[in-house]
């Protein structure tokens, strides 16, 4: 499965008025490109809070392995990248397609994500991508693949107008790649070890060089896996970006004992936040970095961070009567009232860009250092959970030139209200280490508990500004930590290691 | 001779598409084998397909009911850690 994009927790998601703007994001960017991302959820930082995409899991069959993959996927316990409960048919997967755009209206993107490598089962596939492009020609098409038999599938991609693909490179040195891929199937044998990842990267990297020949958009996913190919991942963004791709996508391992890989039962660790935002940062330079991603399951429904797939199982959808046309249309209003008010915010954001500094606001010294902020929000973009209840938090960079989205980190929910709190104190710790390098968190509300575990691991929390925007807080609680003095400390998070 | 799918199989279909006898199709909750087609891919290939490209170890068995894939051979994961993690995680 392509360990892509995510809809891991129901509900929540983050719907912040600015998750990073979308000037800093997509800016150096040709206009073509923008015009063709400024819709698609998993591309824009901006869009991803008001259209939605969907997977549908037609694609079981792969012809790699990963390391950070178990293909016992057909778990409906499990809620991870790549697991999905439903496999479907190709005809299916268009019925579930038509049901969920007449239902979602902000439906714009359809994607193949696996559950297995979508160009491994190419006919399930390209059925799929054909049916879809007759029937539904306003859905855009895209799909993600390890590459291994991309080459091979560039014609075809291109006949069915799909412009977006999403290769999953996590390294371009075959020595590496042994550690990553333990082995591959190719001219019907398996080859294992360094020979099969040789082959694995080569695919790839001409794969990738193919599509953007032909103005096939592409994006880079990499997994960060400390001490396997952190450090070597700043090459690989330098050379995908070379080669043409416009996104790379850096994200973290997850390896977890339970979900039967082979680093989750070795005990490979998984990246710190910490470390793997110094890597976005550090691959950033070269490259638009995509921070919102989700990783989402191989059959996700609706906007990123939320998965409505529950309501759209087969069963379901056979009961549902669609007037296709009338939801179409319907679609395209919707659509352009989005685009409209994307594009008012976008001028507003340039104006303000454009004004001075009120008078009665401190004007910040250029040299004065930023700090990371972590922010509980339900959406809206506003502060407004309580931090018990926080699933995720939004982490804010501010600093004197403003204030910027930085990432999204996932803890568990440690509190969910009832007696069941059982592990309740090593989730709290959970939370705590999702925050690390933060300097305060703001929420609407928290307990005494947290409270104190907090400040003695030299996060302020901060319930000061419930229901007031992001921006706005997290500059006025920056400002306080100017004029206070704290800012002038040492950074906490390094107080606290010391 | 032909090869059997035990019911290990998680049903992924890789063996179904490389199989040149189109000797497996789903038969209950997993993958099976026609034993009458089945070949062993003797005169198409020098390995099994379906043993080639199968991710699940101990999944695909020969006529003596050998597994092509023995533990450890494709996860890369010793065997006894793997029965170490699952005593541990089914103990919870
Ligand atoms: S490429 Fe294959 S092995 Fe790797 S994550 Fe995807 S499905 Fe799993
Ligand atoms: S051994 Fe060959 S012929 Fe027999 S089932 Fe496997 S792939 Fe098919
Ligand atoms: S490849 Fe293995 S696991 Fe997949 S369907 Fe065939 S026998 Fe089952």
């Amino acid at each position: 499965m392509e360990l892509e994009v995510i809809g891991q927790e129901s509900g929540g998601g983050c719907s912040s008025s600015g998750c990073g703007s979308t000037d800093d994001q997509l800016s150096h960017l040709p206009q073509d490109i923008v015009d063709k991302v400024q819709n698609h959820p998993c591309y824009s930082e901006e869009a991803h809070h008001y259209f939605a995409r969907m997977h549908v899991a037609v694609a079981p069959a792969c012809n790699i392995q990963c390391h950070y993959c178990n293909r016992k996927y057909d778990c409906s316990n499990e809620s991870r990248p790549g697991v999905v409960s439903e496999l479907l048919t190709p005809e299916q997967a268009v019925m579930k397609v038509r049901a969920v755009a007449a239902n979602i209206p902000q439906m714009t993107v359809l994607g193949i994500a696996g559950p297995g490598d979508p160009l491994a089962n190419p006919e399930r596939t390209f059925s799929t991508f054909r049916m879809l492009s007759e029937q539904t020609p306003d859905i855009k098409l895209c799909v993600s693949t390890n590459g291994l038999a991309l080459p091979e599938s560039v014609e075809e991609l291109a006949k069915h107008n799909i412009d977006h693909v999403t290769i999953t490179i996590n390294t371009v040195d075959p020595e590496i790649g042994a550690k990553i891929y333990p082995w591959i199937y190719w001219n019907n044998r398996r080859i294992r070890g360094v020979k099969g990842a040789k082959i694995l990267i080569e695919q790839q990297q001409k794969g990738l060089e193919m599509l953007t020949e032909r103005g096939i958009l592409v994006k880079v996913n990499s997994v960060m896996i400390p001490g396997v190919n952190d450090d070597h991942l700043k090459e690989v963004s330098r050379i995908v970006k070379q080669k043409g791709a416009f996104l790379h996508n850096v994200m973290p391992l997850i390896a977890e004992a339970e979900h039967g890989t082979f680093y989750g039962v070795m005990g490979q660790r998984s990246p710190e936040p910490e470390e793997l935002q110094n890597l976005q940062d550090a691959c950033s330079g070269d490259m638009n970095m995509m921070r919102h991603c989700r990783q989402c399951r191989a059959d996700a429904v609706g906007l990123l961070g939320e998965d409505r797939g529950e309501e759209f199982t087969m069963d379901k959808i056979e009961e549902m009567e669609i007037d296709y046309e009338a939801a179409m249309q319907k679609r395209a209003v919707i659509h352009q009232g989005i685009i409209e008010e994307l594009n008012e915010k976008h001028q507003k954001r340039t104006q303000i860009a454009g004004m001075s500094i009120p008078s009665n606001e401190p004007i910040i010294p250029a040299d004065t250092r930023p700090v990371l902020m972590a922010v509980a929000t339900a959406g809206g973009g506003i502060v407004n959970q309580h931090f018990g209840h926080a699933t995720e938090f939004l982490v804010y960079e501010a600093s004197p030139n403003g204030v910027r989205f930085i990432s999204h980190r996932k803890v568990d929910q440690y509190c969910i209200g009832n007696d069941t709190c059982g592990e309740k104190e090593s989730a709290l710790d959970g939370s705590i280490r999702a925050l690390k390098g933060c300097e305060a968190v703001l929420c609407s509300k928290i307990g005494f508990e947290p409270w104190g575990m907090l400040e003695d691991a030299g996060i302020v929390p901060n319930g000061e500004h419930a229901m007031e925007p992001i921006e706005e807080a997290v500059m006025a609680v920056y400002e306080e930590m100017i004029t206070t003095g704290k800012i002038d400390e040492h950074p906490v998070a390094m107080k606290a290691q010391a | 001779m032909a090869v059997e799918i035990v019911d290990l199989c998680v049903s992924c279909w890789a063996c179904v598409d490389v199989c040149p006898s189109e000797a497996i199709a789903k038969g209950g909750k997993h993958m099976q084998v026609n034993a009458k087609k089945c070949t062993e891919c003797e005169g198409d290939f020098a390995d099994p397909q379906c043993a080639s490209i199968c991710p699940i170890e101990n999944c695909i068995v020969d006529a003596g009911g050998l597994a092509f894939n023995p533990p450890g051979s494709l996860t890369g994961i010793p065997p006894e850690l793997l029965a170490e993690a699952m005593n541990e995680i089914q103990a919870r």
